[in-house]
């Protein structure tokens, strides 16, 4: 089962994936990711914004190239978009599988596409001024790991 | 009718509004010409793409867009 989603509110990752792991019955495991806005450096709020025609797209095609890499059984991958304070969940990617290695690696794969690959746009509010963020490297070496 | 441009990221900051009316027909050279005052070389830098009507152009000086169409002008997307 594939399930993405672009949600324009706040979530909760337990209902997430409590529905998404019902949905597998038979399962040998679900791995899950949930990250959160950062905290500290004086962050006060992170937006992210999207191109519609573009984002939920990418998503779905990144969410079709898990399911055909590794041996699952379902994949969900939400990501929020629009503002959001620290510690709010901003993106969560879910697998299930019969055998662990695949969910695991599923995620971490899934993880790696979505913050370098995907159509996002990050800027955060640090001390009252908004600042663009760029790229980093790393985040193409990251990617580089599953050419 | 005419062409929507939408700018995506810092590029509506620098256009001053998240998207702009433009008229058709529009090829690359008249866009960069329609553009270069605010977002300067942005525009012809390797690094913005090009998206017509939610895909991505592979040659940005392929770009054929008419009235009634979507350009979007994309940036580096962002990093973790």
């Amino acid at each position: 089962m594939k399930d993405v989603r672009l949600l324009t509110e706040p979530f909760s990752p337990g209902q997430l994936v409590g529905a998404f792991t019902d949905a597998h019955p038979g399962l040998g495991g679900v791995c899950t990711f949930v990250g959160e806005v950062r905290g500290g450096n004086g962050i006060e709020a992170l937006e992210l914004s999207h191109y519609e025609p573009l984002t939920l797209t990418g998503m779905d095609d990144l969410a079709e190239q898990a399911l055909a890499r590794f041996d699952l059984m379902g994949v969900l991958i939400a990501h929020r978009v629009g503002e959001m304070r620290p510690g709010e969940p901003i993106v969560l990617v879910s697998a299930a599988a019969r055998h662990r290695r695949a969910a695991i690696q599923a995620v971490d794969f899934a993880m790696d596409h979505l913050k370098s690959d995907a159509w996002f746009w990050k800027r955060e509010k640090r001390d009252g001024e908004w600042h663009w963020i760029e790229p980093r490297p790393e985040d193409h070496a990251d990617l580089a790991r599953w050419d | 009718m005419s062409i929507r441009i939408v700018f995506l990221g810092r590029l509506a900051d620098l256009a001053g509004a998240p998207e702009r009316e433009i008229a058709g027909p529009l090829d690359w050279p008249a866009l960069v010409e329609a553009l270069r005052g605010d977002l300067g070389e942005w525009v012809t830098g390797d690094k913005v793409k090009l998206a017509l009507n939610g895909a991505v152009l592979a040659d940005k000086a392929a770009l054929r867009a008419k009235d009634g169409d979507e350009i979007a002008l994309l940036p580096p997307v962002s990093g973790g």
